[in-house]
């Protein structure tokens, strides 16, 4: 149904702007859409205002390719660089107050839940490494004690990149920021220590390295928590302006980065583990049957 | 030894019984909700028989929220207000709601009923005091998110030193934040003003918040006649598709208040947007008027209207009110009582109409700073020459002997041992 509200109204077909047309002609919604057929697709985001190079914008433009239906998601934001790109996606979007996420996103699944029982709308957060480890810490946590059934996904650069550049939990030991004038004096934040601890039914690490890899893990994250619990992706989305990466030098941080300490490590339940498995045997079944078919025919 | 465990009595270290119990079974519970119909918002306000019960004001609103229709209840505790969203856990419980969770604290917890109100469903919240205030970056952006939405506020100490007894001083802070606020007298507003505001609250002209205060102690643990309608009888459904804002659903277009979030933008378009939406939410506040008058009989109440000394209050002043305008009368003396139902949308108009043939009137509150009687001086500026005495206030948990109140209706505050000092703002 979310379809029609895209559906162009008969005669108006050709005063829509090209961009508009493409997106309901070639968009990515009601199909599944790969990582490797990026370029024969209209993506979700037609432009952002980032900065040159931004590592976050790549994770952010793939991430969405990865939602398994995009027709039906709803994001969530907050205060940082990331809802810069989010609010530009032709993914209603949803930008709180400071560190709300998880608490909006609480109150919106189960919400959308009750009025829709047939239809499983997907909720994802998708804020930095301030707004939830930080001021959204409290609501983080006791989302996933709770286990409520969304997404949550850092863009962790580890820094405040959207007020300037000051110091996060997530920031590492020493580091010269803003409002850290001696070095940060603690250890970055053991987040996935956390949901580990949490419960939460499926937790990965990432760096921006393997766009597949991205687009698999968003995918794997956002259908466990339709049906287990809570999941959570933690990516590295360097800020090569507050960190003076410079840009052409930005993916080989990224690759020295996940090779020194943000390598790619997935935890996931068994119980969220089965459900994949299910869900893929599903798949397979579905396919064999369509084959089927067509050879009949 | 363990028959006598069996029996022992427990106590909580204040010494009260502990009464927790087993969760009452569902399925017993469940036809009795299932067995309500839906009524028009003027049979159950209106027209429906209704029987006096005696209950507390967390009883009575208990009882609203049994016929409110409401889709979710997200509580957490704080004293005055536990009371009544544990009342509505057990309503929960019966199947009166569909879900209801104790959140992390009141950030997080005006937070998920801002995005339950967003999916679209009929949402509840209570909070008192500290919570409020805690829960106030979140409740300010309510209006501007267009969220028709029910928060109760039973009104406690919010300032050092900590103290947890009844003092509406928390009231001043809430004014100005856009949420539409009501403050109800006794058990019987208390049972009323919470049905009303859900269905003022969802008209599409309005789409805002409300709020329902009143005042902690003196009417939430305290018990009073309440005309109740059969508890088999609720409010219609929230129509979320009738209101002036999309839902965040993906069944339609959302509100681009993303997008264009004037934040992103520096220039003048943005200033105008962010302006104009501003004017909006208060615009929307004054096309609430006529729901209030409509289902609450107008955003005020007067008594012995044309009498010369006026007594203008809200909340629990209105009932010490009444008794010292009781004992005036016995005297022989007219004293009228304007009992402000409606803090905002504020009833200016009404006020000024009121107060017409006054020429004293005097603002007994249940806080220190006065808001009340700012609010009344600011409405009547210019429209009376009445003396407008800004007292007697009382607060920290103190009660108002009418006495108090007869004091004032006699002496201005400078005589004999009244030395309360007129408001200095």
């Amino acid at each position: 149904m979310s379809l029609e509200t895209l559906r162009i109204s008969p005669g108006f077909e050709s005063y829509m702007p090209k961009e508009y047309v493409d997106l309901v002609e070639r968009g990515p919604y009601g199909r599944d859409v790969k990582v490797s057929e990026m370029g024969t697709f209209k993506e979700v985001i037609e432009e952002h205002p980032m900065c040159a190079g931004c590592a976050m914008t790549l994770f952010i433009r793939v991430a969405l390719i990865g939602l398994p239906c995009p027709e039906h998601t709803v994001i969530l934001g907050t205060a940082g660089c990331g809802r810069l790109v989010l609010s530009q996606a032709s993914i209603p979007f949803i930008y709180g107050n400071y560190g709300d996420t998880n608490g909006v996103a609480s109150g919106l699944k189960r919400g959308l839940e009750l009025r829709f029982p047939n239809q499983t709308k997907d909720v994802v957060v998708m804020a930095g490494d301030g707004g939830l480890s930080d001021i959204g810490f409290s609501c983080v946590m006791h989302s996933w004690f709770r286990k409520e059934k969304f997404t949550t996904v850092m863009l962790d650069n580890e820094v405040y990149g959207n007020t300037g550049g000051q110091e996060s939990g997530m920031t590492n030991k020493g580091m010269v920021l803003k409002m850290a004038p001696f070095g940060k004096k603690f250890e970055k934040m053991d987040m996935i220590g956390l949901a580990k601890t949490a419960g939460v039914a499926y937790i990965a690490r990432l760096a921006p390295t393997n766009p597949t890899r991205i687009a698999n893990v968003i995918r794997k994250a956002v259908l466990i928590a339709r049906e287990v619990g809570p999941t959570y992706v933690q990516a590295y989305t360097s800020c090569n302006i507050e960190y003076a990466i410079p840009t052409p030098k930005v993916m080989d941080d990224a690759r020295a980065v996940e090779k020194d300490r943000y390598g790619f490590m997935e935890i996931i339940s068994d119980e969220a583990k089965a459900y994949l498995e299910r869900i893929e045997q599903e798949k397979k079944t579905k396919a064999k049957a369509v084959a089927g078919s067509t050879v009949e025919a | 030894m363990a028959e006598g465990l069996d029996t022992e009595v427990k106590t909580n270290p204040q010494g009260d019984v502990i009464t927790a119990t087993e969760a009452p079974k569902a399925k017993e519970k469940e036809n009795k909700a299932a067995k309500q119909r839906v009524v028009t918002p003027e049979y159950l306000f209106f027209e429906a028989p209704r029987t006096k019960t005696f209950i507390t004001g967390s009883e009575a609103a208990k009882e609203a929220i049994r016929r409110a229709n409401v889709d979710i209840a997200i509580s957490y505790p704080i004293t005055p207000q536990s009371e009544t969203m544990q009342q509505v856990g057990y309503l929960y419980a019966e199947g009166y709601l569909k879900d209801y969770y104790r959140g992390e604290e009141e950030y997080g917890v005006m937070s998920a009923i801002a995005g339950a109100s967003r999916a679209g469903v009929r949402a509840l919240t209570a909070t008192a005091g500290p919570g409020l205030m805690r829960g106030m970056e979140v409740i300010t952006s309510w209006p501007g998110g267009r969220m028709p939405l029910l928060l109760l506020v039973m009104c406690r100490v919010i300032n050092a030193p900590l103290a947890i007894q009844p003092d509406n001083v928390e009231l001043s802070y809430l004014l100005n934040s856009g949420v539409i606020v009501f403050h109800a007298e006794n058990q019987q507003d208390f049972f009323d003003f919470p049905l009303k505001a859900y269905m003022i609250s969802e008209k599409c002209e309005v789409t805002l918040p409300v709020a329902v205060a009143v005042d902690g102690f003196f009417v939430t643990h305290a018990r009073g006649w309440v005309e109740l309608p059969p508890e088999d009888i609720k409010l219609p459904p929230r129509e979320c598709y009738h209101e002036a804002v999309p839902m965040m659903d993906n069944e339609n277009p959302p509100a681009r208040l993303s997008r264009d979030a004037p934040i992103q933008k520096s220039n003048f378009i943005s200033y105008q947007m962010h302006a104009s939406w501003q004017q909006e939410i208060w615009a929307a506040q004054d096309r609430a008027r006529p729901w209030i008058k409509k289902y609450m009989g107008g955003l005020v109440e007067v008594v012995n209207p044309g009498a010369e000394t006026m007594i203008v209050a809200s909340g629990s002043a209105v009932s010490q009110s009444r008794e010292a305008v009781r004992q005036a009368g016995e005297k022989g003396d007219t004293i009228g009582l304007v009992k402000i139902r409606s803090l905002r949308p504020f009833p200016t108009q009404e006020l000024i109409e009121a107060c017409r043939h006054a020429k004293r009137i005097i603002v007994p509150e249940f806080n220190c700073i006065g808001w009340m009687a700012k609010e009344v001086r600011s409405a009547l500026y210019g429209q009376t020459k009445a003396e407008i005495v800004p007292g007697p206030r009382v607060f920290g948990g103190m009660s108002m002997p009418t006495e108090l109140i007869l004091e004032y209706l006699y002496k201005t505050p400078n005589e004999g041992r009244m030395t309360t000092k007129p408001l200095t703002v």
